[in-house]
């Protein structure tokens, strides 16, 4: 079981609103997930290096070369709100 | 000809040269098989009948005229709801991406176009491929072939039973944790998940990335590898795309597997494999005896451990990528009462519960504090994995367990409890981890229902895998039976 609080925090952090049931809900089923993951602390795991990527490639890189992108229409016409050729969004900054 | 809609892709291509039919004719079947089983099955989200009549009535002219045709020409074919097709429906399975239409195609889908392929339509999957039902759909569950009143496991479930039904020869699938495998298990289909990068990720709309990986569904491992053929390759659109060269696939099909080492992995044959499920993949290997290839018992000691590491990681991976579902620049937006609001209204309204649960399971191992005692202990097991399966192939060339614990279950029946829905993946998600090949086709039932086998095989070494498998069906014939539905 975690804490509401913590089930709250985390929902904060993840930009998500929830219901007064998810927050019950997810502190019971996160904590039950969580107690199960502790099996791992049980593993001898010191000295084992992490991986992040099953395959062992570094820095990509590919030639500098311009290439078309996508229509700027065609992506602009997917956006919920859209001007004069830009995204329009909900205010940033508050005024003054 | 085609009499059946259970003919192969490459028959269909074969009868198409031959001028025994023609794509229009295949397509029709298509959709009459459609039109009789999907209201109960329930494979596809979007089907776009019309476009298909018209490329099919294309390619009969060309074919008419003996022209050198590609090698899916007209073939019908079905892909997971996650793969971008330009300007059709793309929605995850998910609210947050109803009505959007991406302004270009994955990789998987461009090659598909050039292979000849005709796109019959878009299947459903568990929300961003988040399940191993097809119950995490926004838009209802995909209901297994076998038996309508089960599940055909996911994330891919619409995909396999789309294959399973007759409705296509061929689908794409996607698989972070089984979701080909399982699903292809469940509904007696062959699947495969090919080593991370040997299939380009761009157009797969993200889960985990260092997961994730395209695949094929087919009825038997020889379409399989044609598939495959179609579809792999590096990509410089995929920087995870390797550059190494095509695993030429069917090509391979010929070379018989005889003196080759099977690892039967022991561990694999414990509690909770359900009887059925461990006579039929013990039968599996009598037959791959008497083909010659010899059986070996290998350990995988870090098997356990794979699922809680894999249930951190993958979520703590999900919860950065679908942080880019924001109401912005796409999809679903409901207004809030300032921008943070805005993002936590929309996300609230566009998301399902098991999205929901993993965005929180995986801020939280991510979040500080927690991150040493959850996420970077998780990436330390997932060393392990790999050197478990280092070990494994020092003594065997092919590893082989169930692809699941047991056969498909009760819509319904795990759906309250999350980790008993995660045990599902128990024998797939080490491939994952460790990045390999893994491969499901079917090897005989239990209770009526299919029962899956699964082969994994060193990186890049799909060749061996379908090899194996091929030679298999060469001596059974499970992969023939056909569902009641259909």
């Amino acid at each position: 079981m975690i804490d509401r609080d913590t089930v709250e925090h985390v929902a904060r952090l993840a930009r998500l609103a929830l219901t007064e049931e998810e927050r019950e809900r997810f502190a019971e089923q996160l904590g039950r997930i969580l107690e199960y993951a502790d099996r791992l602390s049980a593993l001898p795991l010191d000295d084992v290096p992490p991986t992040s990527h099953a395959l062992p490639m570094t820095n990509v890189l590919r030639d500098d070369a311009v290439a078309p992108s996508l229509p700027r229409d065609e992506v602009l016409a997917q956006a919920p709100a859209r001007r004069d050729g830009f995204f329009v969004v909900p205010r940033v900054f508050d005024e003054g | 000809m085609p009499e059946t809609p259970f003919e192969t892709a490459r028959g269909l291509v074969a009868a198409y040269r031959a001028q025994r039919t023609r794509p229009s004719e295949a397509v029709e079947a298509a959709l009459a098989q459609v039109e009789r089983h999907e209201p109960r099955v329930r494979a596809f989200l979007h089907l776009d009948a019309e476009r298909a009549r018209t490329e099919a009535a294309a390619w009969d002219r060309r074919y008419a005229a003996g022209e050198d045709t590609p090698p899916l020409a007209g073939v019908p074919v079905a892909l997971k709801d996650n793969l971008c097709t330009r300007g059709a429906p793309t929605t995850c399975g998910s609210r947050i991406l109803e009505g959007w239409r991406p302004p270009y195609d994955a990789t998987v889908v461009a090659r598909l176009r050039t292979a000849g392929a005709i796109l019959l339509g878009k299947t459903n999957l568990d929300e961003f491929a988040m399940g191993s039902s097809t119950e995490n759909s926004a838009f209802g569950p995909t209901r297994n072939p076998w038996d309508l009143s089960r599940v055909p496991g996911g994330s891919s479930g619409g995909s396999a039973a789309a294959v399973a039904a007759g409705f296509v020869p061929l689908a794409l699938g996607s698989d972070t944790g089984g979701s080909i495998r399982l699903p292809a298990g469940f509904c007696g289909v062959v699947g495969l998940k090919p080593t991370y990068g040997r299939v380009s990720r761009y157009g797969l709309v993200a889960f985990a990335s260092s997961l994730d990986q395209i695949g094929p569904l087919a009825r038997d491992v020889e379409d399989c590898a044609l598939l495959l053929d179609a579809i792999a390759g590096p990509d410089p659109l995929d920087t995870t795309s390797a550059r190494v060269p095509p695993p030429q696939a069917r090509a391979a099909l010929g070379a018989a597997p005889r003196g080759l080492r099977v690892g039967v992995v022991t561990d694999a044959f414990g509690a909770g494999v359900a009887p059925g499920v461990a006579a039929a993949i013990r039968e599996a290997l009598r037959t791959l005896e008497g083909l010659g290839l010899a059986i070996e018992e290998v350990a995988l000691p870090t098997l356990e451990a794979a699922l809680p590491a894999y249930y951190l990681l993958a979520p703590a991976e999900a919860s950065a990528n679908l942080a880019r579902y924001d109401g912005m620049r796409y999809g679903l937006r409901a207004a809030g009462a300032d921008l943070v609001d805005t993002y936590r209204q929309t996300r609230r309204r566009g998301f399902g519960p098991e999205v929901k649960r993993r965005i929180m399971l995986g801020t939280y191992a991510l979040s500080a504090g927690y991150y040493d005692a959850y996420y970077l202990r998780a990436q330390k097991v997932r060393t392990l994995v790999a050197r478990d399966f280092e070990r494994a192939f020092a003594r065997a060339d092919v590893v082989v367990m169930p692809v699941a614990p047991t056969p498909a279950f009760a819509i319904g029946e795990r759906a309250a409890d999350p980790l008993q829905m995660y045990l599902a993946d128990v024998f797939t998600i080490p491939v994952n981890l460790a990045g390999l090949p893994g491969l499901a086709l079917p090897c005989g039932f239990d209770g009526g229902l299919p029962v899956g086998l699964q082969l994994i095989g060193r990186p890049f070494d799909e060749a061996t895998l379908l090899r194996v498998g091929h030679a298999y069906q060469q001596a059974t014939d499970w992969h023939r039976r056909r569902p009641p539905v259909a």
